[in-house]
């Protein structure tokens, strides 16, 4: 259509609304098919895209993972042809002593700091929750840590480490007595992975703190009326009312916490960088090490699919728990 | 002439000189390793920029970074970098994955010779397969571990007495590795003007090749060996042989020593931090560093003195230093070699060495002068002749990463005895090298 066409239909008739003047336009047959939509076929439409996405980025890329895992592969040998080896990377990791140990280490970080954060964050949020002056001070003042960088974390408390200059050591010596230089935080085996416990501690405990927190503020406060009314003392109130209550949040909390620590990398990395030796490497690390430092791709594709299988699994029994605790 | 006539022609000159600027002047990127040689290097290529009419960009990534960026860069296929100057050990797999170009043909039109390095940065920094002539990068910047001290202390008189006393022997620069760590165990804890230092600030960093650039130190004066017989892969009795064994237990002995506290993470930086802040009286480093140290206001000068890393069973040394390669990426190769082929210049090179640089042309090092030129000139001939460098395999990386866990999980981290970590050392090489197909 021309625009000397168009100018002479909008001069015949100004007052036709345009979408009658379109669908007038349009081949019969097209008009048929659009009407024709279902609801699930304009859904389609819609998701078509999120979907194409995701399988793109997700999906494809966890195919093709699991593919390279059977794979001798390496990414810095273009000119080398890859060849098929079963299980064989699989039973290589699964049967590598080394591997257990860095199992290990990532099971001490991550049990550890679960624990220290939700015993401290749930105790802050405790006292939060009370009506003090100042309370709103207190919680910017409590959640300054997380909203730092891990990078910048990491740094900050390797000099507070520092066997020499560190205010770490030189509080422990204040209090214990001992030479703030005698001991070595980062750098010896027995305190190097509780170093980094009490780093991720410090950083994280105030996102904990807040979800606890936002468990304490839903309880409807008739509930704990009711509870005084019938003479139960505060402990009683605390175990049949607070617990059971925040539970589900504190779950939330401890499912969080408990992935993104299964998958630490940065902020042990800028600390220790898995040493002293290998005691704090934990298995993000090593991976990052097989698979971008090594260029072992097909070793670290099994290491990464043996992982995420795991967290996957746990993940998944994790959640049924917490939709059984909220089911309550 | 009319509007459409004279934008006519103005698109043709505009063309034109498009088309001349692209076939002239280049936009050429360097990569390396971002630390004093570095910035001589910037200084000196304003001559050729002047020269050629390119112009010259730097991409310097810092050490313990280097590798990671690069061999990633390298590995992608990357056109970020023209010309690299890339560790020793690259070498294999930068030949074996077609990452940099080969020279040969380029070497014999521009009449380059190779005869005119030093044989050894030749063989470490140049050739695939090691010693045949097959070149693939330029020796651009020689390079060893070497040790610096506080001159100043050890010249006190009340120190000197001090060290006669407990060891029966003057105060001076080792003659041997335990000389060395009896100096350093002297100096450990020592106060020295009111304030307590230390013994010496050796590699232990272990993320990236920290501990074993620091290893090797004591294990080449040793006699250590990576295989018997030269392209063998076989290194049972050669890796964990008695000597290198001895050496490794020697390298943790000073370790627990003769350190500083917490110096469990340590390179090139934390050892330049530690010698200039006053803190230990020797430190090992590349002699790369030495130029700045000695310039140094507070600790350089009249303060400093230089030595070779000292022998025990033989004369070792660690080999770093680099050559420079052309990128087989980059789209500007001419570019790319015209900057080598003008490095490459006798009068270019003593002009690298006069800025800071170590050039290892022999016009400069055989030079009557060489040796006087700077305080550390000598060392650095004696350290070349005796240079060792680790595996420049292809799988260099595997290899080193299995070093850096083995000896930092028995030096450091205290676990095992030494003999067991050379053990499982070789476990690892020998199955990095079966992956290969080697064994």
């Amino acid at each position: 259509m021309g625009p000397g066409t168009f100018q002479t239909i909008r001069a015949q008739d100004m007052s036709e609304r345009t979408i009658d003047r379109v669908a007038a336009a349009t081949p019969t047959p097209v008009a048929r098919k659009i009407k024709g939509l279902s609801d699930r076929a304009i859904a389609w439409i819609f998701v078509g895209p999120t979907i194409f996405l995701l399988l793109a980025i997700n999906i494809f890329p966890l195919i093709w993972t699991i593919r390279l895992s059977f794979t001798n592969y390496k990414a810095n040998r273009v000119n080398r042809e890859p060849e098929w080896i079963g299980l064989r990377n699989y039973e290589r990791i699964l049967t590598d002593s080394d591997i257990w140990l860095n199992m290990q280490a990532t099971a001490h970080f991550l049990i550890w700091t679960i624990i220290l954060q939700v015993l401290i964050g749930f105790t802050l949020a405790w006292l939060i929750n009370k009506k003090f002056k100042g309370n709103d001070l207190w919680t910017t003042i409590i959640v300054l840590p997380m909203m730092l960088s891990p990078a910048v974390v990491g740094n900050f408390w390797k000099f507070l480490y520092q066997p020499q200059i560190g205010l770490f050591n030189y509080i422990v010596g204040f209090f214990t007595g001992r030479d703030p230089s005698s001991f070595e935080m980062l750098g010896q085996v027995n305190l190097a992975p509780w170093s980094i416990v009490i780093v991720d501690t410090w950083m994280w405990t105030p996102f904990v703190m807040l979800i606890c927190l936002a468990g304490l503020r839903s309880i409807p406060d008739y509930i704990y009326e009711a509870a005084e009314i019938d003479r139960a003392s505060k402990l009683r109130q605390f175990f049949t009312i607070t617990v059971p209550m925040v539970l589900p949040f504190l779950m939330l909390a401890v499912l969080f916490r408990g992935i993104e620590n299964f998958k630490m990398f940065d902020l042990v990395v800028q600390l220790t960088g898995g040493g002293p030796g290998s005691t704090t490497e934990l298995t993000s690390i090593n991976l990052k090490r097989e698979a971008f430092e090594k260029w072992r791709t097909g070793y670290a594709s099994a290491y990464a699919i043996i992982l995420f299988v795991t967290v996957f699994g746990l993940a998944s029994i994790y959640v049924k728990a917490l939709n059984k605790v909220k089911e309550r | 002439m009319s509007y459409t006539k004279l934008a006519t022609a103005s698109a043709i000159a505009l063309a034109a000189s498009g088309v001349v600027t692209s076939a002239q002047a280049e936009n050429l990127t360097l990569c390396w390793a971002a630390w004093d040689p570095a910035n001589a290097l910037v200084e000196l290529s304003k001559e050729f920029e002047a020269q050629s009419g390119h112009t010259m960009n730097f991409e310097f990534v810092p050490w313990p970074n280097f590798a990671d960026r690069m061999l990633n860069e390298l590995n992608s296929g990357g056109k970020l970098c023209d010309l690299l100057i890339g560790d020793s050990q690259w070498i294999g797999g930068g030949a074996e994955n077609g990452h940099y170009v080969k020279l040969n043909d380029f070497f014999d039109a521009e009449g380059i010779s190779m005869d005119d390095f030093a044989p050894a940065t030749v063989y470490a920094y140049s050739t695939w397969p090691k010693g045949t002539p097959n070149y693939y990068a330029l020796p651009a910047m020689g390079d060893a571990n070497g040790w610096f001290y506080r001159k100043d202390w050890f010249a006190r008189d009340d120190i000197r007495a001090a060290f006669k006393d407990a060891t029966g022997r003057e105060l001076a620069e080792p003659k041997t590795q335990k000389e060395m760590l009896e100096i350093a165990q002297f100096f450990q804890g020592r106060e020295i003007d009111g304030k307590t230092v230390y013994g010496a600030a050796i590699f232990t960093e272990r993320g990236s090749e920290g501990i074993t650039m620091g290893v090797t130190s004591a294990l080449y004066p040793w006699g250590f060996k990576y295989e018997n017989t030269p392209g063998s892969y076989d290194m049972e009795g050669a890796v964990n042989s008695p000597e290198a064994v001895e050496a490794l237990e020697f390298y943790k002995e000073f370790y627990e020593t003769a350190t500083p506290p917490g110096y469990t993470n340590s390179y090139m930086g934390e050892s330049l931090d530690a010698f200039k802040s006053g803190q230990v009286a020797m430190a090992m480093n590349w002699f790369a560093f030495f130029p700045g140290l000695y310039a140094d206001p507070n600790t350089g000068g009249d303060k400093i003195d230089f030595f070779v890393n000292p022998p025990q069973n033989q004369a070792g040394s660690t080999l770093g230093g680099q050559g420079i390669s052309v990128v087989a990426y980059s789209d500007k190769q001419d570019a790319a070699l015209e900057y080598i082929k003008w490095f490459a210049q006798p009068d270019v090179q003593a002009k690298w060495w006069a800025l800071g640089g170590y050039s290892a042309h022999n016009s400069v090092l055989q030079d009557p002068g060489f040796v006087d030129s700077q305080p550390f000139a000598g060392d650095f001939l004696v350290a070349m002749d005796g240079v060792q460098d680790f595996w420049q395999e292809p799988a260099y990386a595997e290899l080193l990463l299995a070093m850096q866990k083995r000896i930092h999980d028995y030096v450091v981290a205290d676990q095992g005895t030494a003999k067991e970590a050379l053990d499982k050392l070789i476990e690892d090489w020998t199955e990095v090298f079966e992956d290969e197909g080697k064994l």
